[in-house]
């Protein structure tokens, strides 16, 4: 008999030998780290205008990368330290970099924030509907097909509308910070995003459910629970992994988009969707803002759906 | 036994090149074929120095379980491997000419006039999308004299008649889901027949069939060959089919010929402790009340072939040399050929008298 | 429990499925339509037939995996209903036909062996439940090293083993074997045959062994039932059926089996049989062997015969023969 390999370890060896797919483990790796420790050692704040020696430099603005203001330049030749613009500073004379940290922060925590709740109901709804069959599946089936013609957009705005005028959330600390809109956002993604991960979990269950190895365990007598559990779950994980993995950067862009025209995170906390926004209006004259911004174009990239 | 005791031995060891008492222009020659498959874990060697010879009209089976290399045999001599399939060694030759130097066009003619096969499921062989006679109609404008429409649709009916398909001007306009599985395998095998091979490639017919229904299968092809005089090479695992069907066997295993011969010195006289094994594992008329002896071990693993003969780690009576040296085919006293060392070790033993370890 | 002379008792076993014919119509697939068979307590009954006549049906109803539409089932004199299937599936079980999608790819074997302990709780700690497994595996001929691997290391005959094993773990009295040899190659084929036969020998198990193969069902078992679209035309004893066929049907399925013998072979005459098996959704009135039969009368047309005894208990279900 060869050597025992596992899934597991099968996997990683194919993994290794993609240098692109190394690669850009290697990337977002050092993004994550950037987006969790930056703030430790950039002495700027997200929301401040930089002071110099406590005196506040309105001069600072529109700055180019690792330039300074005069102010700055006098303190730094009196001997005084200044940690550099890596990015460079915005019209309001604040840091961009730690802006741009702040903005991926909070864009990467929507996306998986998101996707963990799509996950979440998509494959409690779809195992359900699958393993039941019957009735049980064609009635929560038309449910699903009512939601997916709801258009998103709409109802984020809707919502938005409806929550700023009937409900406060300036007492709970995180939605405080986020906004009105970006909670309608996550309700939206609650009630909406997960019907294509519902229909992706009942379409393999409804295979699944047909080898001989879950006939194999209700002849052993197992509950359903189990079946599910053990048989179905477990074999549709490689599938439910890559859909959550593409739900992420879905989720990215509609709070990106949302941001840009205005429905997004609450002022002044930034998004890579605000910034960007905020870049636009020097997009045309000067180049360097618009050219240090983060590299994607949010204006351009339509929301998109899964529909596997 | 040692090697040089081996070597010491005067026997009629087999000529490497492929043999035959009966004929001196086989109609299909193959000779030390080696095909490989090139994967990511290395190059499967499927098929590892098979020599036959098929003679017109006379029916050839190939026997073996699988991984034993004969399909990959069939898809050689045809030429439709995968993409990562090669044949490294050896030649085939059809009526003399050798085909491995044939171009894509001369191969392409050869395919379609000179030989046809058959596949083990004729639902996948079929395009669902297009109705039977069209696809009929397609094959025989492209490589027959029927070339229009008219004359193809007459000649489809005469096909479709010849392999016992009743109402055969219906089942022209029918899709091939609509057919069942004996009726599918006889359209297919009016489509190989349709433009008079000289040779048929059967592999598998009949495995996805009903016991009834494989035996009208089997009856027809009898039949057909009787009929048109084709020479047909019956691949199978099932040694009921082969015993039924075949004038000339091989047995296959680990990519090699363990043992050629006609149907009764395989069945009566088998040679090779693969064959003999076989026989005794299989549930026959006489032996039901006794226990059947099967071969130990599980099937061979291509990718890590034994450096001896492929069946040694199974077999019972290995020998010392069975690890380290591949057997040469042997001429028995019967005039059939086995690639076994045990045979040699009995040689030897007559010869000297005793016993030998 | 009462006393029973047959461990396994079926009478007239329906299993009809519903299949949407037209738009609101649904016609009823007879699958199963009047089954009666009894196996008595450590035999072997064969099943065979050919596709689609409805053999793995029977299999699968009397494990309530589809819930029988019509007639009766006694396992041990008591009759077996939804309600108390639950703890009879300890006495019950399958080995299914293909040894690929029979094992879950996600366990290693110890789990699927060690799944119908964990349903019925029958270990105390995991000491005992490791101890239970290496013992199964040891029983089928399985390395108890390899406990930790998963299923698709294994080859195909390794893998049936693994399935019987799992099937052997609750120390079940009656074993449906559905196709267990036929997706395995020549060599195995005998090993596993083999097994099964041991097994019965030392646990004293009882089989209902399904199979298309005659020579194979007709090694391993006691007596053999013929069915023929849903239905039973003939159950004799092994030897008695194979020496003696009387129905025109396993007439035409002994004449048909290729036997590895190139005399006999060649000299057997084979009773080919015309055409088709017809659609179960559209059966032929009477007999449902009347449309391919030699020996079809006006009678078979009209009633379908019932199962009679030709003595030595030769059933067979025809008018003519």
């Amino acid at each position: 008999m060869a050597e025992s390999t596992t899934f597991f370890r099968d996997g990683m060896r194919r993994l290794m030998q993609n240098p692109l797919a190394v690669m850009s483990m290697v990337i977002l790796l050092l993004v994550i780290l950037m987006m969790i420790f930056a703030p430790l050692f950039v002495p700027y704040g997200y929301e401040e205008m930089i002071t110099v020696n406590g005196v506040r430099d309105p001069a600072a603005a529109n700055l180019a990368p690792f330039h300074y203001s005069a102010l700055e330049q006098q303190y730094i030749d009196q001997g005084g330290k200044i940690f550099p613009h890596i990015m460079g500073t915005d019209e309001l004379s604040r840091d961009y970099f730690i802006r741009v940290v702040y903005g991926t922060r909070v864009s990467f925590l929507v996306g998986v924030f998101a996707s963990l709740m799509v996950l979440i109901i998509g494959v409690l709804y779809g195992a359900v509907s699958g393993y039941a069959g019957g009735r049980v599946d064609l009635w929560m089936m038309r449910i699903v097909d009512i939601i997916y013609s709801l258009p998103d957009l709409l109802i984020i705005i809707l919502l938005a509308v409806v929550f700023k005028e009937s409900l406060d959330f300036s007492q709970i600390p995180i939605f405080a910070n986020l906004g009105t809109n970006m909670v309608s956002m996550f309700i939206v993604f609650g009630l909406l995003y997960w019907v294509g991960m519902a229909r992706l979990v009942r379409g393999q269950i409804l295979t699944i459910k047909e080898n001989e190895y879950v006939l194999a365990a209700k002849s052993i007598g197992a509950s359903a629970k189990r079946i599910i559990q053990k048989h179905i779950i477990p074999n549709i994980v490689s599938v439910i992994i890559i859909m959550t993995a593409q739900e992420i950067p879905a989720a990215i862009f509609t709070e990106s988009y949302l941001s840009f025209i205005g429905l997004g995170v609450a002022l002044p906390m930034p998004s890579l969707g605000s910034l960007a926004n905020a870049a636009r209006s020097g997009m045309l004259e000067a180049r360097l803002p618009v050219g240090h911004d983060h590299p994607h174009r949010p204006c351009l990239q339509p929301h998109r759906r899964c529909t596997a | 036994m040692s090697e040089q005791k081996i070597r010491k031995i005067n026997v009629r060891v087999a000529n490497p090149k492929p043999h035959r008492a009966s004929s001196d222009h086989p109609v299909l020659s193959v000779e030390n074929l080696h095909t490989s498959f090139i994967t990511d874990s290395g190059e499967v060697k499927a098929v590892n120095g098979v020599s036959f010879n098929l003679d017109a009209g006379k029916i050839l089976g190939v026997v073996g379980e699988s991984g034993s290399g004969k399909s990959v045999t069939a898809y050689s001599i045809l030429q439709i491997l995968d993409q990562n399939g090669r044949i490294v060694d050896g030649d085939i030759k059809f009526k003399g000419k050798s085909l491995l130097e044939y171009g894509p066009k001369e191969m392409d003619a050869f395919r379609g006039n000179n030989c046809s096969i058959i596949f083990q499921d004729p639902m996948t062989s079929l395009n669902p999308v297009f109705t039977v006679g069209y696809q009929m109609n397609e094959a025989l404008k492209l490589h027959t004299k029927y070339n229009t429409t008219k004359l193809a649709t007459e000649r489809s009916i005469q096909l479709l008649e010849m392999v016992g398909v009743n109402e055969p001007e219906k089942r022209l306009k029918q899709y091939p889901f609509e057919l069942s599985g004996g009726m599918r395998q006889r359209v297919m095998i009016a489509m190989a027949l349709a433009c008079e091979p000289d040779i048929l490639i059967a592999d598998e017919p009949t495995t996805a069939l009903d016991v009834t229904i494989q035996a009208q299968i089997l009856e027809l092809m009898k039949d057909l060959q009787k009929k048109l005089g084709m020479a047909i090479i019956l691949i199978t695992h099932d040694l009921g089919v082969i015993a039924s069907m075949c004038d000339e066997i091989i047995v296959m295993y680990g990519g090699r010929v363990c043992e050629r011969g006609t149907a009764e010195d395989i069945f009566y006289r088998p040679a090779h402790e693969y064959t003999k094994g076989l026989l005794k594992s299989i549930p026959n008329t006489d032996n039901m009340k006794e226990r059947l002896v099967p071969i130990a071990g599980t099937p061979i693993n291509l990718l890590n072939m034994p450096k001896g003969c492929a069946f040694c780690p199974r077999c019972e009576n290995a020998l010392k040399i069975c690890l380290e040296e591949v057997p040469e085919e042997l001429m028995m006293p019967d005039g059939h050929f086995a690639a076994c060392w045990m045979n040699l070790k009995n040689e030897y033993e007559k010869e000297h008298g005793k016993e030998v370890s | 429990m009462a006393d029973y002379e047959y461990l396994v008792e079926v009478k007239d076993l329906q299993m009809h499925f519903p299949v949407k014919t037209g738009f609101f119509k649904t016609t009823p697939l007879k699958a199963v339509d009047g089954v009666s068979f009894n196996i008595k307590p450590g035999e072997t009954l064969g099943l065979v037939g050919e596709s689609g006549c409805g053999k793995t049906t029977v299999g699968r109803t009397l494990l309530h995996l589809y819930e029988p539409t019509g007639g009766s089932f006694k396992f041990k004199g008591e009759e077996v209903t939804s309600k108390n299937i639950g703890p009879l599936r300890k006495e019950m079980q399958m080995v299914f036909q293909d040894p690929y999608s029979s094992l879950n790819p996600r366990m290693t074997v110890e789990d699927i062996i060690g799944e119908p302990l964990d349903v019925h709780h029958l270990y105390e700690n995991k000491e005992d439940r490791h101890e239970q497994v290496l013992h199964l595996m040891e029983l089928v001929g399985l390395n108890a090293e390899h406990a930790t691997r998963y299923a698709h290391e294994f080859s195909g005959g390794q893998r049936q083993r693994i399935g019987i094993a799992r099937a052997l773990a609750v120390h079940p009295s009656f074993i449906v074997c559905d196709e267990p040899v036929s997706a395995l190659d020549v060599s195995i084929q005998a090993q596993v045959i083999n097994m099964f036969e041991e097994l019965q020998e030392k646990l004293g198990v009882t089989y209902l062994f399904i199979a298309h193969d005659l020579l194979v069902v007709h090694h391993i078992s006691d007596r053999i039932a013929v069915m023929y679209l849903g239905r039973i035309v003939e159950i004799a004893d092994a030897d008695e059926l194979n020496a003696n066929p009387i129905h025109p049907y396993t007439n035409s399925l002994l004449s048909a089996v290729c036997v590895p013998d190139p005399i006999k072979a060649k000299a057997n005459k084979r009773i080919i049989l015309e055409g088709d098996v017809p659609s179960p959704l559209n059966m032929p009135s009477g007999c449902p062997f009347r449309t391919r039969c030699r020996f079809a009368t006006d009678q078979c047309a009209k009633k379908a015969p019932s199962l009679t005894d030709r003595g030595n208990g030769h059933m067979v279900a025809c008018w003519n023969k």
